[in-house]
């Protein structure tokens, strides 16, 4: 794809935190990359890696000590560039944003980003509807007090709060973060529907790598600010040995095929996920033994 | 921008105030702000301020970081020394339009500034150089003679440094809403003032929701560790008096010796003001 079609370009991005002070961090460390319609991209990590940091720039709530965000070509921190509206456009859900939360009720709440766009009343009811049915959230909530839900219902909540916007990137920081099996399965079904339903481009940020392999088509890992790889799923978790030093871990999968292809078939491929493993080793399988499917 | 406040916050180092006894800071702090008070002449202020350079040297604070702390109170100053400046009554110095200043306004004024100013400077150092539970420590130890007429000493420190703990705690979390909100079209910039009041609903609202339950959390985690208040409880580091304290107490008392011979004797020797 060309640079033409990408949504955000960020270039050579380099962000310090406490400039000018004694404690001086260098967050984000010259990193350049492209987000193009449609992606799923995992953004990968150890804590303190940079991560929340990064993507804070890509709606422009930090802007890069050094380098350029661009949005459609245009560079976001040019004079007369529409932040609050491109703010709508690229939606980002931080980390437990279920403590964003402030209105009498979840409906309300939900339409706080489309009434501050300048929407119509109307528009803005309808948008949060169309946002709360999207998470999936029963309509008998609807009108309670966000704060009377559970942990699980409060962060759909707050995500559906960021879709009302219909944001054409949604960056989600560790949406998982918290929660039990059962609700990060559910999230991250969620997420993969809306990539689905509404062909926005997905940046999920995660810690995790069992997370977010079974969900993005890119992996991105960053390290210590630097943006390390940037490449598809099998790409990035051929690299498990070096994941392991940045205190990653490629998922349980690649392991054990890995094992397999040193004991047994040595010509499986690298997988990421139990289906992916699955058809890999029933194929290596029945070539050896001569079947062919 | 809450982060440029550093009135009160404390500064990690290394030096000898660092390691001095706070209830030697405390007192010491409390004889210099007298000081201040005792006498109002030129003697006396040159000799306070060297105290306060010395001070400042000692406590190994980079001095752009003391002056920051300043910027909180510019405010109160102007104001300070602008009623001194044209309200005192007496010999005309200069007057245009309806306005006078006289030379007592003036010598008022600046007076008043540099005693605000030396006030602030002198407390800061010991904020900057007692860690939050050093200064409570400090605080409920020096006030402890209270006890006698059943103020709850032991209570109001502990609160105190609950809440010193909790200040960095909640800016943070208030850059987070406040980002979080910004980040769903908030606008915080609006130049009606009103509208401006109404656009930090938002951001209030999560902030006290989320500080009740930081604090019913500490209050559970206080219980399960069978806190219940002053009575009996003894400490991990019990504060004790060393020479360096002693030598402290000395020098704030040839200050204040000085104070009185800067105060009384001079101006009679060599009368200036
Ligand atoms: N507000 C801040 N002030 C100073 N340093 C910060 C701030 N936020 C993050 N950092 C530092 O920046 C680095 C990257 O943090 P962050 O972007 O939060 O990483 P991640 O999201 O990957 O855990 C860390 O070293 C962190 O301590
Ligand atoms: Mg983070």
């Amino acid at each position: 794809m060309s640079v033409k079609d990408c949504i955000l370009i960020a270039d050579h991005l380099t962000y310090v935190y406490g400039s000018g002070t004694e404690r001086v961090v260098k967050a984000v460390d010259d990193v350049s990359f492209m987000i193009h319609p449609g992606e799923m991209i995992g953004l990968i990590g150890h804590t303190g890696s940079g991560k929340s940091t990064l993507i804070q720039h890509l709606n422009g709530l930090l802007a890069p000590s050094e380098g350029s965000v661009y949005y459609h070509g245009k560079d976001i921190h040019d004079n007369g560039f529409d932040r609050k509206t491109f703010r709508s456009k690229v939606g980002l859900v931080f980390q437990y944003p279920e403590h964003q939360l402030f209105e009498e009720t979840v409906h309300k709440d939900v339409m706080f980003g489309p009434k501050n766009m300048g929407l119509s009343a109307k528009e803005a009811d309808l948008r949060a509807y169309e946002a709360l049915k999207m998470v999936g959230l029963e309509d008998e909530y609807f009108y309670q007090s966000p704060f009377d839900l559970s942990g699980g219902q409060k962060r759909k909540v707050a995500i559906a709060g960021v879709l009302a916007m219909r944001p054409e990137v949604l960056i989600l920081d560790e949406p998982t973060a918290g929660l039990d099996p059962k609700g990060r399965d559910e999230i991250l079904g969620l997420v993969k529907s809306f990539k689905e339903k509404q062909n926005m481009s997905i940046i999920l940020v995660s810690h995790s790598m069992e997370d977010v392999a079974e969900y993005v088509d890119r992996i991105m890992v960053m390290d210590n600010g630097k943006l390390v790889y940037d490449d598809v799923p099998e790409k990035v978790f051929a690299q498990y040995k070096h994941l392991e030093e940045m205190g990653l871990r490629a998922p349980e999968m690649t392991y054990i095929t890995d094992e397999l292809r040193k004991q047994v078939f040595p010509s499986l491929p690298v997988v990421t996920t139990l289906q992916e493993a699955k058809e890999a080793i029933l194929g290596t399988f029945l070539l050896d033994s001569g079947v062919s499917l | 921008m809450l982060r440029d406040i550093t009135l009160g916050q404390y500064y990690q180092t290394e030096s000898i105030l660092h390691r001095l006894d706070p209830r030697t800071k405390i007192l010491a702090s409390f004889f210099y702000m007298l000081s201040l008070f005792l006498f109002t002449n030129v003697y006396v202020y040159v000799l306070a301020l060297a105290m306060l350079l010395l001070m400042i040297e000692l406590s190994h604070v980079p001095f752009k970081f003391i002056i920051r702390g300043m910027k909180a109170i510019v405010v109160l100053l102007i104001i300070t020394a602008v009623f001194n400046l044209f309200l005192t009554k007496g010999t005309t110095f200069v007057s245009f339009w309806k306005f006078t200043i006289t030379e007592e306004g003036l010598r008022n004024a600046g007076f008043m500034s540099l005693r605000l100013i030396f006030l602030i400077l002198g407390s800061s150092i010991m904020t900057l150089t007692t860690s939050p539970n050093q200064l409570t420590d400090g605080l409920e130890r020096v006030f402890g003679f209270l006890k006698i007429f059943k103020v709850p000493v032991h209570e109001l420190a502990m609160m105190m440094s609950i809440a010193l703990r909790f200040i960095p705690i909640l800016v943070d979390e208030t850059d987070k809403i406040m980002k979080a909100q910004l980040a769903r079209c908030a606008d915080f910039e609006s130049k009606n003032i009103f509208k401006k009041a109404k656009s930090f609903i938002p951001v209030l609202v999560p902030l006290f929701v989320s500080a009740f339950r930081r604090a019913g959390d500490l209050a559970m985690a206080m219980e399960a560790r069978c806190y219940q208040g002053g009575q009996g409880r003894t400490k991990m580091k019990p504060l004790k008096y060393k020479g360096r304290d002693i030598l402290t107490y000395l020098v704030f008392v040839l200050y204040l010796a000085g104070i009185f011979v800067c105060g009384i004797l001079l101006p009679k020797l060599l009368p200036i003001y």
